[in-house]
């Protein structure tokens, strides 16, 4: 009895995000169906699932990115520590600040590579002082695995990176900041084995303190970092569970098809 | 009206040979147009070129060239007795030229026949009074020497334009026989049309700069014709301007600093006017605005750029002087004068806000959508992405855009004259009258001019210089926004 009560608790306790009947509508178009999904605290959480079926458009909804597209209309509950996102009450902006997110096309600023990582801290008053500050972009940097090759140019423009570069110039950009929750849309399609790795590293280094949701299209990839899957498929989550689970022996005929290469 | 003929005659040989050439090159592919090495159509307008161009290149050089030739022939009939002390031979050539029209006139309303207009003798017959009928009014009795110049005239000019007439029709046949030649199915047709496309392309920008160089050089050669009669660094570093028109005596001074003061001074005040004003309304147009707001406000701003500068000059002159006056510089003692560089400045700046606004917010507008969400993202407000990334990544085309602004303030001259006055001084008060290098221009060029004197020469040097400073600033502008992309792209 008392050890049914603990597990329970437990569970309620370490629940980060809890989205309810989520639906998104871009005009007429419906493009995420009734989701529910709890994410959890200091977790990796993967989101899969075929080209076109929601995955960045859900991920946008947990930072009230949509609110910048005039035609998407988001319906339903979503709780980021048990508060509702879309409350009146609550500020967008500092919203950000706590979900960060690395988008799907890397889109550094056209500001030096320095002051690009800089961005998040100076904007929140992070860094009392310029040391403090240098130590920030250079731990970001680093946590980024793009360290060595910006060391040198770090007052070059991060526009000049080549796409690779840039993509982890977004995740320092992103991490400088210290959010609790990073929402990561494909943060390594435009990377070679050696920055995946590395960066798959961040993800798991990431996970003491952070919550961390990253769309992904390797398979490979969901079931190296993460610890939680969810399939999306058409708008709808047909699946989530543990990440074993859901690799080894998924309930929906959908999911499997999709894992096993027959559908997407 | 042959000329015309001509032309329609031409064409119509082109767009047969467009048909033809079309047809001939599908009959040597066997009608298989996927062995032709071009559409098909290019073949066509492969001919039609070759047929066209060269020949409507000739008689339009034909044209400008036929004249020249008949006027010095026939200024060579002309005795050189009939050139007295009150004629000159172009006066008599213009006589000539007259009577030739009146006998064309006179042929063609059937009031002569073709050989009498040829035969006419001047002794004979009254030929102002026949060429009276047909309504050509001659001021005197026709001399014999011009009515035969008049006659060779018409009959030189008759042949030329036989002549003409066959030799374009000639190179239009051949042209169009030789593009009929060249078509076959390997004929690279695709490639001659696309050069010809690129020709004309080319001739297209040269014209543009061949008029901006003649532009320069008609300036360069009047400024010489100037600095010959007034010492440059009196017209550089004189610092008074009092040009004196003959008749009332005494030396002009011509010294250009009082003037460019005026322009430099008054296209200040109107940017600090123009700039933040047209700036934060494009930035609020572009971030701030809903749909609806900028559907209607946008339009509105730019009704502005369509209102004529005299009318501002007006607006100046009436309402912004008196005003400036009364509640400003009379009341701390800086003036009496409505006309001041503060008027004409408040008002040009007025006029100069939808260049900036309507550049500024098309520049911001291009900023990509992933630059705002990347800042947003991160927890910024629109305030701050504003000022940190959007203004930044646009701030070359905001240059750009500020220093068209500069440019067009530094020309424009009607608000100068009803704005700020006429009278060229050196003071720092803004609320004095002063004025402009443009309104000088014009005040030199109007009225009674001497194009000798170096009064009316000085408006060409100060246009040479007002163009350097808008060349200057035109470079500026390049540098700057080269300067940015290089960092930011
Ligand atoms: N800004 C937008 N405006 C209108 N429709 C959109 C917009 N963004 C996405 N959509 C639509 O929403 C649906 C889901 O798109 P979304 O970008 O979420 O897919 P995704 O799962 O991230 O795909 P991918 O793996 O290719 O990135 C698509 O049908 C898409 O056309
Ligand atoms: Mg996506």
């Amino acid at each position: 009895m008392n050890d049914m009560r603990f597990t329970e608790r437990a569970v309620v306790e370490d629940k980060k995000i809890a989205a309810k009947g989520v639906q998104v509508y871009y005009g007429s178009n419906h493009a995420i169906k009734d989701v529910n999904v709890d994410i959890l605290d200091k977790t990796v959480t993967a989101f899969i699932g075929p080209s076109g079926c929601g995955k960045s458009t859900f991920l946008r909804c947990i930072n009230r990115m949509n609110d910048t597209i005039d035609i998407a209309r988001v319906e339903g509950d979503i709780l980021l520590d048990g508060e509702d996102i879309y409350d009146a009450k609550v500020d967008p902006v500092q919203l950000r600040a706590k979900v960060g997110m690395v988008f799907q096309k890397p889109n550094p600023f056209p500001k030096s590579i320095y002051d690009n990582v800089a961005y998040g801290p100076r904007i929140h008053g992070l860094a009392r002082t310029k040391a403090d500050l240098d130590e920030i972009v250079e731990k970001s940097l680093r946590r980024a695995a793009l360290w060595d090759e910006a060391k040198d140019r770090l007052e070059q423009p991060g526009t000049g990176l080549s796409g690779g570069q840039q993509q982890r110039l977004c995740i320092a950009r992103a991490v400088a900041t210290s959010p609790e929750v990073l929402l990561m849309d494909e943060p390594c399609s435009a990377l070679d084995p050696i920055a995946t790795a590395q960066v798959e590293e961040l993800i798991d280094e990431l996970r003491e303190r952070f919550s961390v949701v990253i769309v992904t299209h390797s398979m490979q990839q969901a079931a190296r970092v993460s610890q939680r899957t969810a399939f999306f498929h058409l708008g709808e989550l047909v699946e989530y569970g543990e990440t074993g689970q859901i690799f080894t022996n998924p309930e929906d005929p959908r999911t499997e098809s999709y894992i096993t290469g027959r559908i997407g | 009206m042959p000329v015309l003929w001509l032309v329609i005659a031409v064409l119509l040989l082109a767009a047969a040979g467009y048909v033809a050439g079309r047809q001939r090159a599908l009959t040597s592919a066997g009608n298989d147009p996927r062995d032709l090495h071009s559409l098909p159509s290019y073949y066509g307008s492969h001919v039609f070129i070759k047929t066209a161009v060269p020949a409507l290149i000739a008689m339009m050089l034909w044209l400008l060239v036929q004249p020249l030739v008949i006027e010095s022939r026939i200024s060579n009939v002309i005795p050189d007795t009939a050139i007295s002390a009150d004629t000159t031979r172009s006066l008599v050539m213009a006589d000539v030229r007259r009577v030739a029209e009146g006998l064309n006139l006179a042929v063609n309303q059937g009031a002569m026949s073709a050989e009498d207009a040829a035969r006419v003798r001047a002794d004979t017959t009254d030929v102002r009074e026949r060429l009276g009928e047909v309504g050509i009014a001659l001021g005197s009795d026709v001399e014999p020497y011009v009515l035969q110049a008049a006659q060779s005239y018409r009959a030189l000019s008759a042949a030329m334009s036989t002549w003409m007439t066959l030799f374009v029709a000639a190179l239009a046949i051949a042209g169009c026989a030789i593009g009929l030649m060249r078509t076959r199915k390997d004929f690279r047709a695709r490639n001659v049309v696309e050069a010809a496309i690129l020709a004309l392309l080319m001739l297209a920008s040269t014209i543009a700069i061949l008029t901006t160089l003649g532009i320069i050089l008609s300036m360069l050669f009047e400024t010489r014709n100037f600095f010959q009669q007034y010492p440059w660094h009196d017209f550089f570093f004189g610092l008074t301007w009092s040009p004196s028109f003959s008749g009332r005596g005494g030396a002009s001074q011509l010294g250009i600093v009082p003037l460019l003061w005026g322009t430099l001074y008054i296209s200040f005040i109107a940017l600090l006017v123009a700039v933040p004003i047209g700036l934060f309304a494009a930035i609020y147009m572009s971030e701030y605005a809903s749909p609806k707001a900028r559907a209607v406000a946008k339009p509105l701003i730019e009704i502005l750029a369509g209102i004529p500068t005299i009318v501002y000059g007006l607006f100046a002159l009436i309402t912004v002087g008196p005003l400036l006056r009364d509640y400003f510089a009379q009341p701390m003692g800086l003036g009496e004068s409505a006309s001041s560089v503060m008027t004409a400045g408040i008002v040009m700046g007025i006029m100069l806000i939808p260049f900036v606004s309507s550049l500024s917010d098309d520049i911001i507008n291009a900023v990509p959508q992933a630059m705002r969400d990347g800042s947003l993202g991160l927890g910024a407000t629109q305030s701050e992405t504003i000022k940190q990334v959007i203004v930044p990544a646009a701030l070359p085309g905001i240059v750009g855009a500020i220093l068209l602004a500069a440019s067009r303030a530094i020309g424009e001259t009607m608000i100068v004259v009803l704005g700020a006055g006429a009278a060229a001084k050196l003071d720092l008060n803004p609320f004095e009258a002063m004025t402009t290098v443009t309104v000088k221009i014009v005040s030199q060029l109007t009225g009674d001019t001497d194009f000798a004197s170096a009064e009316t020469l000085v408006a060409f040097a100060l246009g040479l210089t007002l163009f350097v400073i808008t060349l200057g600033l035109n470079v500026l502008a390049l540098y700057i926004v080269r300067k940015y992309r290089e960092q930011y792209e």
